[in-house]
């Protein structure tokens, strides 16, 4: 055990982390299934769980918290690997959807659909996606400016001018807008409150066109770290690799801002914790981000429920409340593994 | 194992600019098989931006680079990866590598996502650690290895590519003297298996000792070539580098070395 901690990072074997993150996963799945902010309590949402039960119990429990930790789950797997795969193509720890202004240009989009008349139940994932896409090309321009040297700092300031402009607009919308229920509300936040499963199944396409994608960009991606010029040398064509990964942040990202809104700090802590535990090879971090992302989102949104009982919290703020702690746990912790 | 097929590399009226600034002028080059070139000049003379422009990562803006006779850049990237390896000068290091996992990297050119691992991949890594006298550093993180151990291992993950051809730009300018002579006599014992090697390099003595062919560029041109012992001329010297020098030949070896080194006042 002591030599798992005297090991560096980069040379503990993926499994030996995957699988206590993937069974703390399972713990807080479960937990997020029994804890609500209702009247039903954690022993009658077992007995639910067992096959007995109230009728109430059995419908808050699969007709309720069941979809939500599926959007959970499926939110947390987007940010996390999008914000690994984004702040690997940047080469910045700081390139996170929610702070470029990705998710911000995502939740726009959404905003005008929904000012425009669409339901959020309805409306079309693809419109989620290409505001992401448009924020994502932003972000590009920005860093195409800054030319062959990358300047974290500037990027990040244009991100957050990017987020702020656009969160704003995005309130505006919905202030004025007649429909705007609690429910969006909430989502503008960040939320997985009140969805159902139909709304997981019109995600699914774009996941699997993701998930291609990262299978083809990973051995790239990977090589890009040790240099544009390596990369080249090594048959590669750094210019392709970017848009790819930037079609994959934007399919992600759109995805998970669709289903739980802009959430925010997932993709930065996620791909930070996953760093520290497996070092930075973007294979291996990849792979921890599958069960840190959810995890962290199931967990943010079990505590969601539980600290303003009988009413909830907004899953956003407690994702920034999860986050921070952990993010700056972090930094102090240790040598920041470099990108 | 040797990389035996012999691919030539040219450049036929390579013009390569930045921008609008002309870096490199109409220059016809054919690098000599099976020796190592040493691309010498002063600072902006160009001779890294040839060397970019050979490895296909600058594109030329007149003329071309010719990989067994054909346009380097209308071929696959990949299959152009399998004959040339490059080690440009700004690598970097990811925390926590290893010597053979960065020595991995140069078998991506032979894999795919459907052809992952391989025997060969694991001959031609074996052998590069031991051609690269690594063997007994392999599991060591590249962050603890001297600079020199360091750069033979990048030198090693080109070896792991098995290619016939191989471009180094400056691979020695930021070692010392002990750690420069370690990768040079390396460059020299790859180019005796059959290599064809190119590299750009800054110390004039260490280009004629180690390199078989000079190319002396200035201002984009090429103004001299040819073995050192005909090239390197006290006229040549103070052309590059505006110094004036008297030429000796090395005790021990033969090659030239400057001597009585005096700076010419600039008109």
């Amino acid at each position: 055990m002591m030599s798992w901690f005297r090991t560096p990072p980069a040379q503990r074997s993926v499994v030996s982390v995957f699988m206590p993150v993937a069974l703390l996963l399972a713990f807080c799945c479960v937990s997020s299934l029994l804890l609500g902010a209702g009247s039903v309590g954690p022993n009658a949402s077992l007995q639910v769980l067992l096959g007995k039960g109230t009728s109430d119990a059995i419908f808050i429990v699969y007709e309720l918290r069941l979809p939500r930790l599926y959007i959970g789950l499926t939110a947390g797997l987007c940010l996390g690997v999008a914000g690994a795969l984004m702040q690997s193509v940047a080469r910045n720890p700081l390139a996170e959807p929610g702070l470029l202004g990705v998710s911000a240009g995502s939740a726009f989009t959404v905003a005008v659909a929904l000012t425009l008349g669409m339901s959020l139940s309805t409306l079309p994932i693809e419109l989620a996606q290409i505001g992401a896409l448009l924020g994502c090309f932003f972000v590009i321009g920005v860093a195409k400016m800054q030319g062959q040297r990358n300047d974290p700092v500037r990027l990040v300031l244009a991100g957050a001018a990017l987020t702020s402009l656009l969160t704003a607009m995005t309130s505006l919308l919905l202030m004025y807008n007649e429909q705007a229920a609690d429910e969006i509300r909430f989502w503008v936040t960040g939320s997985i409150a009140g969805r159902n499963i139909e709304q997981l199944t019109r995600v699914l396409p774009s996941l699997l066109i993701a998930f291609v994608c990262v299978l083809y960009v990973a051995r790239p991606l990977a090589s890009l770290a040790l240099g544009e010029r390596v990369a080249i040398g090594l048959g590669y064509k750094p210019s392709r690799i970017r848009l790819i990964v930037v079609l994959a942040v934007a399919l992600l990202v759109g995805a998970a801002t669709a289903i739980a809104g802009p959430v925010i700090f997932v993709g930065l802590v996620v791909p930070f914790a996953a760093r520290a535990l497996v070092g930075p090879d973007i294979r291996r971090t990849l792979w921890l981000c599958l069960p840190l992302g959810p995890l962290m989102i199931i967990t943010a949104d079990v505590f969601s429920r539980l600290i303003a009982q009988p009413t909830e919290m907004p899953l956003g703020v407690l994702t920034a409340i999860v986050g921070a702690p952990v993010l700056l746990a972090i930094v102090r912790a240790q040598r920041l593994p470099t990108l | 194992m040797n990389p035996t097929l012999n691919v030539t590399l040219s450049a036929k009226d390579l013009t390569l600019q930045h921008g609008n600034t002309t870096i490199v002028e109409s220059l016809n080059l054919t690098l000599p098989e099976g020796k190592v070139t040493a691309i010498v000049g002063p600072n902006g003379c160009g001779k890294s931006t040839l060397l970019n422009g050979l490895s296909r990562i600058h594109h030329p803006s007149h003329g071309g680079v010719l990989l067994d006779g054909k346009d380097i850049h209308k071929q696959a990237s990949r299959d152009v990866a399998r004959r040339l390896a490059l080690l440009p000068q700004d690598t970097i290091a990811p925390d926590g590598i290893t010597v053979s996992e960065l020595i991995r990297f140069g078998r991506h050119p032979h894999q795919s996502a459907l052809k992952q691992w391989q025997m060969s991949d694991q001959e031609a890594i074996d052998y590069a650690l031991k051609a690269a006298d690594l063997s007994a550093l392999k599991d060591r993180l590249l962050d603890t290895l001297s600079g020199g151990q360091r750069q033979r291992a990048w030198i090693a993950m080109s070896i792991a590519q098995e290619t016939p051809l191989l471009l180094l730009d400056e691979p020695t300018s930021a070692l010392d003297l002990g750690h420069q002579i370690e990768v040079f006599e390396l460059i020299k014992a790859l180019s005796e298996e059959g290599k064809t090697v190119a590299m750009v390099v800054h110390d004039l003595p260490s280009a004629c000792r180690y390199a078989d062919h000079i190319v002396a560029m200035k201002s984009g041109k090429i103004i001299s070539e040819g073995c050192p012992k005909d090239v390197m001329t006290k006229e040549l010297v103070l052309e590059l580098y505006g110094i004036e020098c008297d030429l000796m030949p090395d005790p021990m070896t033969g090659s030239p070395i400057l001597i009585n080194i005096k700076r010419v006042q600039s008109e």
